[in-house]
């Protein structure tokens, strides 16, 4: 069986979210079928020209036989993206990452997100119930941003919301909360995706706490699928002088935070 | 209807193969698509020893095109033999080895890694004098008669029994006087172009995007200089031509044909859609099927001029 597919798939739904941020829902039978937490789709946004390489976005939600996926309007690719309708076909590679969340059975769970790093983690949070007793920590800049509250209520047994401002919820960082949490009972794993700064955190409290974390990382793309070596990250060598990358669409783009270099 | 191509010895069923370094060493592709169906697949950049390449980010899009300043970084040519030249040689298509002097770039270098492929079951060496990404070697050679010259006689010593191809820069003045270079020294043929140096800021953080700064421009923005070099440079020699530059499709790899290459490589396109290879060998077939040509090789350098 095939691991990765290049498919036109035709959009089935598609929900503006709050401004600038969209979620699609896309026919794709291969991938849903395959498709493991943490991986993403590689989108052609324009068979015309308009832009050149395609565009990685994770994966949101596997339903079925469709999968969704949520992306910010950043740039123009993702602007032609936005005003795709429903019925439109586009071109999609996928499932593709190798390095994916570890799904399987915990007592214990944190789940990490920041802004749109929230989206890549609903799906590993839908695929732990029932599995582990998980806590999905949010954060956002200010309670415009506050994105799918409702969905991870629905999916992990307590959800904390903070704000960088206090306009919703907890004031400050989400690592902040969770910290506080540690201290009464470590989870036994954490799972992060988010902005560079929270996910140095993360991975900075994980190494002190010695607690297993898994994070999900980001970087310009080629290809998607490791024949352009674009999208390097370094990685740990004993020799700390030395300096060897893996790459994000191969090896990732879940990584065991004690072995990227952040 | 004959698509095959004999290219410096090189037997290929079709004038279509993948060009250095947009297609690693052909793991990622054989997901998508059947490797076998290729004229030749050219290898990502070897050196004797692994070598790193440069920090991120390393890739960006820009208008009809991309950069790149991947730094040539590749896992060194033992762990090509052990690694992926076994699993390369299970397709029934030639395998051409892109290579380069590492991170010292001398002529010693270029040389020690071309005494070890001649010893290799592959069909053809490319020495890579044209990457605008690394500190040392390339383009210290390869933009002048001269400099291509003495590093490909250098090669031509030791790689006694395979072709040798030189891959060319576009970063020159002249095209046809590194060509000559090659041509002199015993090249048994010549690739053209590797990508333009160019820069893209981001004005926002008022610093460029690539974290060298420059890299190298690919994509359909640098097809027609490279269709230009291509006529300019098979006209300069009698060594046949590999073109390639932003060729996307079966009309980009027949207007390069037309304009003198004998066989082209396919980057970029190799990176938007895996399958744009395969497409492109339908659509040269499609080309030959509506205009009644029997054989490929009859419009190699077919074009007319005003």
């Amino acid at each position: 069986m095939a691991s990765k597919y290049k498919l036109d798939c035709e959009i089935l739904d598609t929900t503006k979210i709050i401004d600038g941020i969209y979620k699609f829902k896309i026919k794709a039978p291969e991938i849903a079928k395959i498709a493991k937490a943490g991986q993403f789709l590689e989108i052609q946004v324009s068979s015309t020209g308009e832009t050149f390489l395609r565009r990685p976005i994770s994966i949101y939600n596997i339903d079925k036989e469709a999968v969704e996926f949520i992306f910010q309007v950043k740039g123009k690719g993702t602007e032609i993206l936005s005003h795709k309708k429903v019925g439109d076909i586009i071109n999609v590679l996928g499932p593709l990452g190798n390095g994916t969340f570890t799904v399987k059975e915990y007592k214990k769970v944190a789940i990490i997100g920041g802004g749109i790093g929230t989206y890549p983690l609903y799906e590993l949070a839908k695929e732990l119930q029932g599995k582990a007793e998980t806590t999905m920590y949010m954060g956002f800049r200010n309670k415009g941003l506050v994105t799918l509250e409702k969905e991870f209520e629905e999916v992990t047994s307590r959800v904390v919301i903070t704000t960088d401002d206090g306009s919703y919820k907890e004031k400050g960082f989400a690592i902040n909360v969770l910290k506080e949490d540690c201290k009464t009972e470590k989870p036994d794993i954490i799972f992060a995706c988010g902005p560079l700064p929270m996910l140095k955190a993360v991975q900075e409290f994980a190494k002190s706490e010695n607690i297993p974390c898994e994070m999900s990382l980001e970087e310009r793309m080629g290809c998607g699928i490791g024949a352009c070596v674009g999208c390097n990250v370094r990685i740990v060598t004993e020799n700390p002088d030395e300096v060897k990358y893996n790459y994000v669409c191969k090896d990732g783009p879940v990584f065991d935070s004690t072995k990227v270099i952040i | 209807m004959r698509t095959e191509i004999d290219f410096c010895g090189i037997k290929m069923k079709n004038p279509v193969t993948v060009a250095s370094g947009t297609f690693g060493y052909g793991r990622g592709h054989s997901e998508f698509i059947d490797l076998s169906k290729l004229g030749a697949i050219i290898t990502k950049g070897t050196s004797l020893n692994p070598k790193t390449g440069n920090k991120p980010p390393r890739v960006c899009e820009t208008d009809s095109g991309m950069m790149n300043c991947i730094g040539l970084e590749n896992p060194g040519v033992d762990y090509f033999i052990n690694e992926d030249l076994p699993w390369l040689k299970q397709f029934n298509t030639p395998i051409i080895v892109n290579c380069f002097g590492g991170v010292e770039g001398t002529i010693e270098a270029y040389v020690e890694i071309c005494r070890v492929l001649n010893t290799l079951p592959i069909d053809g060496v490319e020495i890579n004098l044209s990457c605008p990404n690394v500190k040392a070697g390339c383009l210290a050679f390869g933009t002048t008669y001269e400099g291509v010259k003495e590093i490909t006689t250098a090669c031509r010593k030791v790689l006694t029994n395979k072709p040798l191809i030189v891959k060319l820069t576009p970063n020159v003045t002249d095209i046809t006087l590194p060509a000559k270079g090659a041509e002199d020294a015993g090249a048994d043929g010549i690739s053209l172009i590797n990508t333009l140096t160019a820069m893209k800021i981001d004005i926002e953080k008022r610093k460029p995007i690539l974290s060298i700064n420059t890299g190298g421009l690919s994509g359909p923005a640098i097809k027609p200089v490279a269709v230009r070099m291509v006529y300019q440079a098979s006209h300069a020699v009698k060594i046949p031509v590999m073109g390639l530059g932003g060729i996307m499709n079966g009309d980009d790899v027949i207007e390069f044909m037309l304009a003198g290459a004998k066989c082209i490589s396919m980057g970029s396109a190799n990176l938007v859609d895996p399958e744009s290879s395969i497409k492109a060998i339908a659509g040269v077939e499609d080309y030959l099927r509506r205009h009644n040509i029997d054989d490929i090789n009859s419009i190699i350098g077919a074009v007319e001029m005003n």
